[in-house]
């Protein structure tokens, strides 16, 4: 068991007492702080340095073909605490051949930014890793609908990120050997 | 009255002397704003106000950002948004009093520089004459007189706002003021009785003999370090200034005396505390640091003519900002005082300390001042 040691506290010097070389001491430690190097970061100038896993605003990627990864199956909404997200479902177009195999769309893919507590969870739970959070940070607007990102939009922020799968190029591959699964 | 155009004229130069200076301490008063703010952000590792700039400042190359970055216009900036403000009165306060109080505030703050000389000049016979706007043969006591009704505008704020935090704020402003002001006058006594020759004619209360008395030899700092420890100590309590910002400690206060105050009034009790300091200063810099006269003990190094006069003056504002920034410097380094540790140094350290150091003066003047023949 540790044992407490009291200490005890000397009484204070009669220059302690009148507190002088302890504010000369401090005024010294405030001058000195005068010269050193400042830690503000000049803000719309220089940006902040951003680590790896950040999580900025939620934005939809295409895969490096150009191809909308999202399928609308609408786990994200399903996930989502705050209720941000609303997805309006919708069907590919058969005559679209680079898309072939892909089922479902989103018609409309809203994130009302207003709501989002930027928790990842919807990217976190998307199945075809459509959906990142990506590090932009500063999202504003002058009214309540223009904090709302619809499809285009998130798509504009999201843009194109390496994809390690090709889902639907090994479907399609799949199909064409007669090897479906 | 009989039409003199001899006085009319002394009159309007008098006049304008008089603007020319309040304008001098208004600016400093600005100008002491922003460099608390960018003192105070550079101790603390921050840059400060660097983004107010005229449009057409900004433009000239190397000056335009070097300005900028020292926010040379942040004061203009915030003089303007206190000035456009919206004027909200809260409607429980005494209106007459609440409307008085910020000009009740000020004006000390500006009355007591017409008795504070800041330099000389020479005629052409080399005869040297204060710069004053009104050399008063009392000079120190009109200070002491004046400075303490500051207080009046604080009291006052704090009662007319008829709020609780306006109201402590205006109780520890009069007690302080009570407890450091003896304190304060007392300090200067020692002074007094040094300055003064036995059989001289010339008054010793008077703020240009005290600076004369300063020429070629030392400073009164040096021969009464004690006087000017204390006068300091009691300066920062009369300007409310922290460790002693007892009226407005922000922690326990909100704002204390000006909580209800906003927009141009709050502007005007921010603008007389400053202006306090900057006269307080140069009162500091005038009794103990020489006022215009070069190092203790060398010779003033100008000529006797109008450019020993610009650079008496500019040494004398030297001096005074440098004060102004040790002002600022301890702000940034000391903690506040609590409200009974305040009352406590102020009677039982500072007071007792002002009766000894002015017994202990009174016997060596009386010793050094003694006829040749009394002595054995």
């Amino acid at each position: 068991m540790a044992k407490t040691v009291v200490i005890e506290r000397k009484p204070l010097s009669l220059s302690e007492r009148t507190y002088l070389p302890q504010i000369v001491t401090g005024l010294k430690t405030t001058f000195s702080n005068m010269f050193k190097e400042k830690v503000t970061l000049q803000y719309p100038e220089e940006k902040p340095q951003l680590p790896q896993n950040y999580r900025g605003v939620p934005t939809l990627v295409k895969d490096p073909n150009g191809r909308e990864k999202c399928v609308s199956c609408q786990l994200c909404e399903f996930v989502c605490p705050p209720k941000a997200i609303r997805i309006t479902p919708g069907s590919v177009p058969e005559e679209e051949e680079d898309r072939e195999h892909v089922e479902k769309a989103p018609q409309e893919f809203e994130i009302n930014m207003l709501r989002c507590i930027y928790c990842g969870y919807c990217q976190e739970v998307c199945p075809e890793e459509a959906i990142f959070l990506l590090d932009e940070y500063s999202s504003s607007g002058y009214t309540r609908e223009e904090m709302i990102n619809n499809k285009a939009k998130l798509y504009e922020l999201g843009g194109t990120l390496p994809d390690k799968h090709y889902k639907w190029d090994k479907k399609k591959d799949a199909e064409e050997e007669g090897n479906a699964h | 009255m009989e039409f003199d155009p001899e006085m009319l004229q002394q009159l309007g130069l008098k006049a304008l002397f008089a603007l020319l200076m309040v304008g001098a301490v208004m600016t400093m008063a600005g100008y002491s704003v922003l460099a608390e703010r960018k003192v105070s952000a550079w101790m603390q590792g921050r840059v400060g106000p660097n983004r107010t700039v005229l449009p057409f400042v900004e433009h000239i190359p190397l000056i335009g950002p070097f300005l900028k970055g020292l926010g040379i216009f942040q004061p203009l900036a915030d003089g303007l948004k206190f000035l456009f403000k919206e004027e909200i009165v809260p409607g429980h306060v005494n209106k007459v009093y609440y409307y008085m109080a910020p000009l009740v505030a000020l004006v000390p703050a500006l009355t007591t520089m017409t008795v504070l000389p800041f330099g000389e000049y020479f005629d052409e016979a080399g005869n040297s004459s204060p710069l004053i706007l009104a050399n008063l043969e009392v000079g120190i006591l009109f200070i002491f007189a004046v400075s303490s009704l500051g207080v009046y505008g604080i009291v006052l704020a704090g009662w007319s706002s008829n709020s609780k935090y306006p109201f402590l704020g205006g109780i520890r402003s009069s007690a302080q003021m009570i407890s450091y002001e003896l304190a304060m006058g007392l300090s200067l006594l020692p002074i007094f009785l040094w300055v003064s020759v036995p059989g001289s004619e010339d008054s010793a209360l008077s703020l240009v003999g005290i600076v004369n008395s300063q020429n070629d030899g030392a400073w009164l700092i040096l021969v009464q370090p004690l006087s000017a420890l204390i006068f300091l100590v009691a300066l920062f309590a009369e300007t409310n200034r922290l460790p002693f910002d007892m009226p407005e400690s922000e922690t326990d206060l909100v704002g204390g005396f000006h909580t209800e105050y906003g927009s141009f009034k709050f502007g005007i009790f921010f603008v007389a505390e400053y202006a306090h300091i900057v006269v307080g200063s140069a009162i500091f810099t005038t009794i103990f640091l020489g006022g215009w006269h070069f190092l203790p003990w060398i010779a003033d190094p100008w000529p006797a003519t109008w450019i020993g006069t610009l650079l008496g003056i500019g040494w004398f504002l030297a001096k005074t900002v440098c004060l102004i920034f040790f002002f600022i410097w301890i702000r940034w380094t000391i903690p506040r005082f609590r409200y009974d540790q305040v009352m406590n140094l102020g009677w039982t350290k500072l007071l007792p300390l002002a009766l000894i150091n002015l017994i202990v003066y009174v016997l060596l003047v009386t010793w050094l001042d003694q006829p040749p023949s009394a002595t054995p």
